[in-house]
């Protein structure tokens, strides 16, 4: 329905959503907040962690071997206890952010890039080319990813290209089939067809008139991706098959823990609770933008404020 | 109709041909299984001997061309690990699997569609704000730690629960509530979304406009409509609770087709990695064939589709 | 009038939350009803005529929305107050609906006999076979044939009228007292808004039902009004006897309003008959869709085109008028090689264009342009005014030199009466009719002499369609452009076109000169169309009387 305006009617400054406002309206909600603030202080953590802490993670320190989280007798390094060697928790937390969300992102990056590009053409060019892209894609994801990664890494070997590599190949699916979907309905739109009226190019429709269209979709998902792929590589990871020694993850420390819990129990336990926050977070904010990016939703967020005053 | 199943199953039949061809292929790339069934210090003649036996010595083309010819006698080779035929091993876990990944399934949808629909009835009400919370809990949670927390927890310090393996019905309790985080937390997401969308749509406005009391608009005028979305997402997590059985399967020892396939895997046992591919394709294509169906059911447009 | 009317509105606000804040739907709006009597609310998109329909029947979900004040009277009782539970017992029992679009207000998922059914065991009038009977005694009523069978029929399987057909039988099951109908017959064709009209008429009649009708279209307004409510930006601007407001309108804005209704007395001539060589011929043009089958469909063919012929002369203009369906967006798509055609010719200055090669084609695009329905759609979101008016210098390199883009951007949106600042912004920024103005300096940007508008003002609300259709005889008088004017609405092309094409499933039904087949039809489709456009209810009743 439509409906008229109460506030002036300058078009200019009702639709800004510039990222102040954006932000703005994320501190309205506590929980969206409390994710964004626990996601900064974990890419702090991986960009400056290892310059910052990096030695602490090597060295043995025997007196803290096993030594139980929260008691400050070994200083403020092993508040979240210590391994089977008296490494300090905290900092091997710290360290392992980078590759785990290292890898996340290389991973993400790889199969938005490759999935979005195979998505425009099959979804442009309607030929045999798009087709065989379609059916390689439904081999692909008519496997379970995770067995997929199982035996792709078993025949490759583990290392951390490997582990992106097949990281972004189980999710490509995703990627292309949204692109093609997305390329097929936009192409079909009124402005598509004046400009081929106006005899444009195809490199000008793609460039100039599909893909700026598809692009957001395609940065969206893969936000929301982001945490699918920090479980899966967490999984392969904890299954052996993912990082290896003396390399690690939050995934491979749980995997290192699962041997001592009847003991040490805090090893495995510290690791997992970073996994599940990080990806909550992640999945708590990309659910707040659907509300914001949802004009028909967007309104509860506005809601939230007034029922605080 | 049966059209349509035909034209599914040969598109079908062309993925798994080239399922088939990948895990054949990549598969020999793992390396030479005698190094892992002969004793430590065989000498090289007996590795040859028994790549010889086992055909391993012949060019990939060769064994891919006997495999494809045993596989029209449905001779699906011999597991190497077991000495069994590859096939009887992985068919008898894979009922395993099945009913474990059947459970659970059936469990999350169901809780996942009643707390959905309630938390869209009221969005933003406290119900809603707490089945958002934790259903996007279930969804982000890494299975493997939450199960070596619940040993943890339920095994070692209240002692309550098996650690693993099977037999009683405690058994069953520990891998079904790990089985059912991710397909709970991700369908009540979605079964409140689509709800959501559902209950602004017009024809709710004609319910409400002829009189229809609410709780049979939520139940009855939109579910059925809300769930059309829902049944391709439950379809995807189906297939792919084969992926959360490898891990749990692995914790708590079950003896499903997950942990079949990833011992085969470990140990070099060719036929029996095939096997269970295969096996497991099947399942899914069986899967989506059900889904296009109930989808067909529950919504008179497809059946009818011409254009 | 003197008895109390059975429904009044008294000073009615409401609010909406958006995400970009508050708006305020309706502004103390108040009116009423009385039995038997048709009151139509008459206003343009925005103008808040909806709402007040959706708070009669207490559909306006809140939050978002919120009545701030007022009341709603049924029978003296205020009904915003009311108890839920008595409030819905009221809804389909004396107070019913029907809406614009019947496919979206129809469960896609139950059959129509379920969904009518319902109506009766909701209200616990009766239900299982009794309510069927009773359900297929309704479909007869509102003229649906072979109702037993139809019955287990999905929405998606009827004709949009027919769909609007079960929406009124639904609405008028449990004998209401009142009827609101909100944009009822605005998206069917007019022969069939027609037909629509007619029943709703004659149900009223039967059953002295108050109606309740909120519309923009002027002619249906005058067609069914007893008495009329003009409604903008959220007020009533004016209210009277329909005649009165039709004939002699008081309020500035009504009277804008009026003036949009095309004038059925006088008619300018336009110059002689247009001469010279064809810019286009058209022979013998043929369109078949394969349409692909369904999930368990058989594999059809649809015949979009039927050997389609005619020819366009330097600086005509030629109408192509038909409904939904008969192929007439067609012609504009495979004359602009959006399509690929099936058969036939289309000669543009002697050159068929199916068979040009690229540099060809990127010649004739430079000559013929086209100006697209939906205004809203049309354009790149992504993209400026100055970026969607230079992109054809874009594309054609040799048009224009960078340098002069700017002047030359703004000269065009001056001369579609837009402001040379205007440039900068970005077209959702703009109204509807604004963007309509875009498009066309778009499509003049490379100087072309055809342009071809495919239902280019039917997005639009009345008022701007007169002003698009004014701006577009200006150019042409101006520029010498020939159009091929495509639409729906035989009435708007009278003052515009100099010649009509009549189409029908995908063939020429007649062909004339504007004013001779406006006064002698020779086929009765055309007759039809010509007829279709409603008569004002006051000269009903003249001719029932006389």
């Amino acid at each position: 329905m439509s409906t008229l305006s109460l506030q002036t009617p300058d078009a200019e400054k009702r639709t800004a959503s510039g990222p102040a406002r954006i932000f703005r309206l994320l501190l309205r909600d506590p929980l969206a907040t409390l994710a964004f603030a626990f996601l900064v202080v974990v890419v702090v953590c991986a960009v400056a962690g290892p310059f910052l802490i990096g030695d602490l993670i090597e060295k043995p320190n025997f007196r803290a071997r096993n030594m139980p989280p929260f008691s400050l007798e070994q200083g403020f390094a092993y508040i979240l206890g210590a391994d089977t060697l008296g490494r300090s928790l905290l900092a091997r937390l710290v360290v392992g952010a980078r590759n785990t969300l290292g890898i996340a992102t290389a991973a993400v990056l790889c199969s938005l890039v490759i999935g979005g590009t195979l998505g425009l053409i099959a979804g442009y060019s309607r030929g045999a080319l798009g087709n065989l892209i379609m059916r390689a894609t439904d081999i692909v994801m008519s496997f379970p990813s995770l067995l997929l990664a199982l035996v792709v890494l078993f025949s490759l070997g583990p290392s951390v290209p490997n582990l992106v590599l097949v990281l972004a190949i189980t999710r490509i699916p995703i990627y292309l089939r949204t692109t093609r979907a997305e390329v097929l309905e936009v192409r079909e739109r009124m402005f598509v067809n004046a400009a081929v009226a106006l005899g444009a190019s195809h490199s000008r429709l793609i460039f100039r008139h599909i893909a700026p269209m598809v692009i957001p979709t395609l940065l969206t998902i893969g936000a929301i991706d982001f945490a699918t792929v920090v479980l899966a590589e967490s999984s392969l990871s904890f299954l052996g098959l993912g990082i290896q020694s003396p390399q690690f993850t939050w995934g491979s420390m749980v995997a290192t823990g699962r041997g001592y819990l009847a003991n040490a129990w805090w090893v495995a336990f510290w690791p997992g609770l970073m996994i599940l926050l990080t990806t909550l977070s992640l999945n708590i904010l990309s659910n707040w933008w659907r509300t914001y990016s949802d004009p028909q939703q967007r309104w509860r967020l506005e809601l939230a404020r007034r029922h605080r005053k | 109709m049966f059209g349509y199943v035909f034209k599914r199953s040969l598109q079908s039949l062309v993925a798994v041909a080239g399922l088939l061809v990948l895990v054949f292929f990549l598969s020999r790339l793992t390396g030479d299984p005698a190094y892992l069934y002969l004793p430590l210090d065989s000498t090289e003649a007996q590795r040859q001997a028994f790549n010889e036996l086992h055909g391993f010595d012949d060019p990939l083309y060769i064994q891919f061309g006997r495999y494809l010819a045993d596989l029209l006698h449905f001779d699906f080779g011999t597991a190497l690990s077991r000495n069994r035929p590859a096939m009887e091993v992985a068919l008898e876990a894979f009922p395993e699997t099945l009913k474990l990944a059947a459970i659970a399934m059936t469990l999350s949808l169901v809780l996942a569609i009643v707390v959905g629909a309630l938390a869209a009835t009221k969005p933003g009400g406290i119900f809603d704000r707490l089945a958002t919370t934790i259903s996007l809990a279930g969804a982000s949670a890494p299975d493997f730690w939450v199960a070596i927390v619940a040993i943890l927890f339920f095994s070692v310090s209240l002692g309550l629960l098996p650690t693993s393996g099977t037999g009683t019905p405690l058994h069953w309790i520990m891998p079904i509530g790990v089985l059912m985080l991710r397909p709970f937390g991700l369908l009540t997401q979605v079964v409140r979304g689509s709800m959501m969308g559902v209950l602004t749509s017009p024809y709710i406005k004609t319910a409400q406009a002829k009189g229809v009391r609410r709780t049979k608009i939520v139940f009855v005028h939109a579910l059925r409509n809300a769930l059309l979305p829902v049944i391709t997402v439950a379809g995807d997590l189906a297939a792919s609770l084969i992926n959360g059985a490898v891990v749990v399967e692995t914790i708590f020892g079950w003896p499903g087709i997950g942990k079949l396939m990833i011992d085969a895997i470990v140990r070099r046992d060719f036929a029996l990695v095939q096997a269970t591919v295969l096996i497991t394709a099947i399942a899914i294509f069986f899967l989506n064939i059900v889904i296009d169906l109930v989808y067909a059911a529950l919504d008179p447009r497809i059946r009818h589709q011409t254009a | 009038m003197s008895t109390a009317p059975i429904l009044a509105v008294e000073n009615l606000t409401v609010d909406f939350l958006s995400g970009d804040g508050r708006f305020r739907a309706t502004d103390g709006v108040s009116f009423h009803v009385h039995e038997g009597e048709t009151l139509v609310i008459l206003g343009e998109s925005g103008s808040g005529k909806s709402v007040s329909a959706s708070a009669i029947m207490g559909l306006i979900d809140t939050p978002p929305g919120e009545i701030v004040s007022g009341r709603i009277r049924y029978r003296g009782e205020d009904i915003v107050d009311m108890p839920a539970e008595r409030r819905r017992d009221l809804n389909g029992r004396r107070i019913a609906i029907i809406f614009q679009d019947p496919l979206a207000h129809l469960n896609p998922v139950y059959t129509v006999g379920w969904q009518l059914a319902e109506v009766f065991s909701v209200h616990g009038i009766a239900g299982g076979e009794e309510a069927r009977r009773r359900s297929i005694d309704i479909l007869r009523r509102v003229g649906i044939p072979d109702p037993e069978t139809r019955m287990d029929w999905y929405p998606h399987q009827f004709s949009g009228g027919q769909r609007q057909r079960i929406m009124i039988g639904m609405a008028i099951a449990l004998g209401p007292e009142i009827l609101i109908a909100d944009e009822p017959t605005t998206a069917l064709d007019v022969s069939v808004q027609a037909q629509i009209l007619e029943l709703l008429k004659k149900l009223q009649r039967e059953e002295g039902l108050a109606i309740v009708m909120i519309t923009h279209d002027l002619e249906v307004a005058a067609n069914m009004a007893d008495r009329i409510v003009v409604m903008n930006s959220g007020k009533i601007v004016e209210e009277g006897p329909a005649r009165e407001v039709f004939t002699a309108p008081k309020h500035a804005y009504t009277q804008r309003l009026m003036s949009a209704l095309p004038d059925h007395d006088e008619h300018k001539e336009r110059a002689d008959e247009a001469e010279g060589a064809p810019v286009l011929e058209v022979r013998n043009l043929t369109k078949i869709y394969q349409l692909s089958p369904g999930m368990f469909g058989k594999k059809k063919a649809l015949q979009a085109l039927d050997n389609v012929s005619f020819v366009l002369r330097p600086g005509e203009t030629l109408g192509i008028v038909g409904e939904s369906g008969s192929g007439k967006s067609t012609v504009a798509r495979l004359l602009l090689r959006l399509a690929e055609a099936t058969a036939g010719t289309a000669l543009y200055r002697g050159r068929n264009i199916f068979e040009m090669d690229r540099r060809e084609l990127l010649a004739f695009r430079r000559r013929v342009q086209m100006v697209f329905q939906d205004p809203y759609s049309s354009m790149n979101p992504r993209m400026n005014v100055f970026s969607i008016i230079s992109e054809p210098w874009c594309i054609h390199g040799d048009i224009l030199e960078k340098p002069r883009w700017e002047e030359r951007v703004a000269e065009l949106l001056e001369l579609v009466g837009l402001r040379p600042e205007h440039a900068r912004r970005f077209p959702h920024q703009f109204s509807g009719g604004q963007r309509q103005r875009i498009a066309i300096a778009r499509a003049l940007a490379c100087d072309p002499e055809v342009l071809v508008c495919d239902e280019a003002v039917s997005a639009l609300d009345v008022s701007i369609q007169m002003q698009i259709i004014s701006l577009l005889a200006d150019l042409r008088d101006r520029l010498g452009l020939a159009y091929i004017f495509i639409t729906h609405d035989l009435p708007i092309v009278r003052n515009f076109a100099d010649r009509i094409l009549v189409m029908k499933s995908g063939r020429v039904v007649e062909e004339g000169m504007t004013e001779a087949l406006f006064r002698n039809p020779r086929e009765d489709y055309t007759r039809m169309l010509i007829q279709a456009a409603p008569k004002p209810k006051w000269d009903q009743a003249q001719a029932m009387a006389s």
